[in-house]
């Protein structure tokens, strides 16, 4: 069960999904949407759609759609929120990595937030934990940016 | 091709312990599956051990460490090893006892040398993306070990605790 916020809520917050649905005239059929992007103040907060996150394919695309946040849509500030995410395997970890350097480049920054104790294994022993900044909820996701 | 139990446990055995046998435990309570170079049927062994470990009354902390320690190992064989090739297949044997869980992972590839894989965790190799996997492995598992030319991966977990 993922959030769906419809825009404004109150002031300040807004919703979209991400990616934008594509008119039906397209080509190409729609992509399945995977991240669900919710802004609160300048902060874009990401939750995962998928519950495991693991096929290759399915990862370059919620890759894609990460950077295209940082890429295309200028967000400085990216909250993930692994709440919803019970399964994930190494093939993940790169794109966080790649998506914490971009936002390193542009003097951003990226924070996770609420993952499993389990998977909170996975980061610690390939050590990305002493890289990347972890928080145990949103709103101390959140906080971590000010 | 899903097939367990078939016969393609004598090929299995002569292409999976060319040096040595790895004992398994009680052989008869060895469970061998075939499968194709296919990440889908990879998701069904997974599924097939994890209700294997849940009716022995495993923890959900060591089915974790084991369903993910079988991923990257499958995804290993799978790309890998095998290069997707749909005219190879994987050989997986695993035991499940009360105290440990045993698996034996081989594929058709060409092999490699875990000594050859870069740390993962230095910092020049933060951005590859390989050799995370194996770390995980070995991170989530009590043993790891390499046999033949490097395709036959063996691993097992201790049960944290009994039943």
């Amino acid at each position: 069960v993922f959030r769906v916020v419809r825009a404004p809520l109150y002031f300040g917050r807004r919703a979209f999904t991400f990616p934008p649905l594509r008119c039906a005239m397209a080509s190409t059929p729609p992509r399945r949407r995977r991240l669900e992007v919710e802004d609160i103040g300048d902060i874009a907060v990401v939750n995962f759609v998928d519950k495991k996150i693991l096929d290759e394919q399915n990862i370059q695309m919620i890759g894609d759609d990460l950077f295209r946040l940082v890429d295309e849509l200028g967000r400085r500030k990216v909250l993930l929120n692994f709440g919803n995410v019970e399964f994930m395997s190494s093939a993940a970890l790169g794109k966080l990595i790649t998506l914490h350097r971009k936002l390193q480049a542009v003097q951003g920054k990226l924070v996770l937030c609420k993952i499993a104790k389990d998977i909170l294994d996975v980061f610690k022993i390939t050590k990305l934990d002493k890289i990347l900044t972890i928080t145990t909820d949103e709103q101390s996701g959140l906080q971590s940016f000010s | 091709m899903w097939r367990g139990n078939d016969s393609r446990a004598l090929v299995f055995d002569r292409l999976a312990s060319p040096q040595r046998p790895i004992p398994m435990g009680v052989a008869q309570m060895a469970t061998e599956i075939t499968i194709t170079s296919d990440l889908a049927e990879a998701r069904r062994v997974q599924s097939l051990i994890e209700d294997a470990l849940q009716a022995s009354a495993y923890t959900e902390h060591d089915i974790f460490a084991i369903k993910l320690a079988l991923e990257e190992a499958l995804v290993n064989a799978i790309k890998h090893g095998n290069q997707m090739d749909p005219d190879k297949r994987v050989y997986i044997v695993y035991h499940v006892t009360t105290e440990r869980f045993e698996i034996r992972i081989t594929d058709e590839g060409t092999g490699f040398n875990p000594e050859d894989v870069p740390d993962p965790t230095a910092i020049e190799n933060l951005e590859r993306p390989c050799g995370r996997g194996l770390l995980l492995m070995r991170g989530f598992m009590t043993e790891v070990e390499y046999h033949g030319k490097g395709n036959v991966v063996h691993m097992a977990k201790v049960r944290e605790t009994s039943a």
